[in-house]
């Protein structure tokens, strides 16, 4: 399901409304999924502390919702744009692709939790589509 | 048999104690029906689906929704054995006719009407709908979703995890009776 210009442009306005609170959503996000998906916990074994407020999960959802604000910077080219992370997900992380629809849920889950108002059904199907996107792009190397 | 924790029980119990079900229903069948548009294809004889604002002004979709809610109330009162309180509806929904929803009256007077006349009408046996598993998934999601969008910090991970996994017992218990 490819992203039309409908999509693009709604992706982009909401990232606008929320991308100042990228960190606390990516922090939010991460430590949702540990506690909602236990089995996603194996991905962090090196982990000393896998509690929400940890320095280590606060500091990984960081960097998530670096790439997602990559994703939207690319978002005209996302296989291209997502290459290298592609092959570092691929070779160096090999975390199994169905974990990021869990991910892209808790996702959209804190963004509606964080921006009611913003997250309507129209932004969330562009929202929804656009992670979908991305997961296909980070996926593009592994096999 | 579904363990539940005291802590789990009074989390379900307190969302459904203080959830507004005119304002949730509707809106979670509402996303459903624009985020997975190929979720309208089993309300065709709900009218005007065409756009967001047809959806979001459809009256049968807006009562619909407040349906679907009140029938969560039944797994809520009976937590611990939510495969068998919707064994009925589950067979209900595996043979959806093709009749108007309004038929979905969950008595068993209700279910000798409708199966009697699925026998009586062939043209209903070609035409038998039934609803996708995944359907039950896709607006289980968007209900976690609106649920998310109301209750703001007191929707905490642990709350999360309580609602998703009673969503999932029901939608599991819900999907039992397909074959």
């Amino acid at each position: 399901m490819s992203l039309t210009d409908k999509d693009k442009a709604a992706v982009k306005a909401l990232w606008s409304r929320i991308s100042k609170s990228a960190d606390a959503i990516g922090a939010d996000a991460l430590s949702r999924m540990l506690v909602v998906y236990p089995q996603t916990k194996t991905y962090f074994s090196h982990w000393a502390d896998l509690s929400s407020g940890s320095a280590q999960v606060k500091g990984h959802g960081k960097t998530i919702m670096g790439g997602v604000a990559l994703a939207v910077a690319k978002i005209d080219d996302l296989t291209n744009g997502l290459l290298d992370l592609s092959e570092k997900h691929a070779f160096q992380i090999k975390v199994d692709p169905a974990n990021f629809k869990i991910l892209a849920h808790c996702l959209l889950l804190v963004i509606a939790n964080l921006f009611p108002a913003d997250f309507t059904p129209e932004a969330h199907v562009s929202m929804d589509k656009f992670l979908g996107n991305v997961a296909l792009g980070i996926s593009e190397r592994y096999r | 048999m579904v363990e539940w924790t005291e802590q789990e029980r009074s989390i379900i119990t307190g969302i459904f104690a203080n959830l507004s079900y005119e304002e949730i229903g509707p809106k979670a069948l509402v996303r459903c029906l624009i985020v997975y548009p190929w979720t309208q294809r089993y309300f065709s004889s709900f009218g005007n689906l065409y756009n967001a604002e047809a959806i979001r002004g459809n009256p049968n979709v807006a009562a619909h929704g407040i349906k679907v809610l009140h029938g969560l109330d039944r797994a809520v009162k009976n937590m611990d054995n939510i495969k068998a309180t919707y064994a009925e509806l589950s067979v209900l929904h595996s043979e959806k006719l093709h009749v108007d929803p309004d038929n979905f009256r969950v008595s068993s007077a209700g279910l000798q009407q409708m199966h009697s006349a699925h026998l009586k009408a062939d043209r209903l046996v070609s035409r038998r709908l039934t609803f996708p598993l995944f359907l039950h998934q896709l607006l289980a999601d968007c209900l976690t979703i609106e649920i998310a969008a109301k209750l703001g910090t007191a929707f905490t991970a642990d709350t999360q995890a309580a609602f998703q996994k009673f969503l999932a017992v029901v939608v599991s218990a819900l999907g039992r009776q397909y074959h």
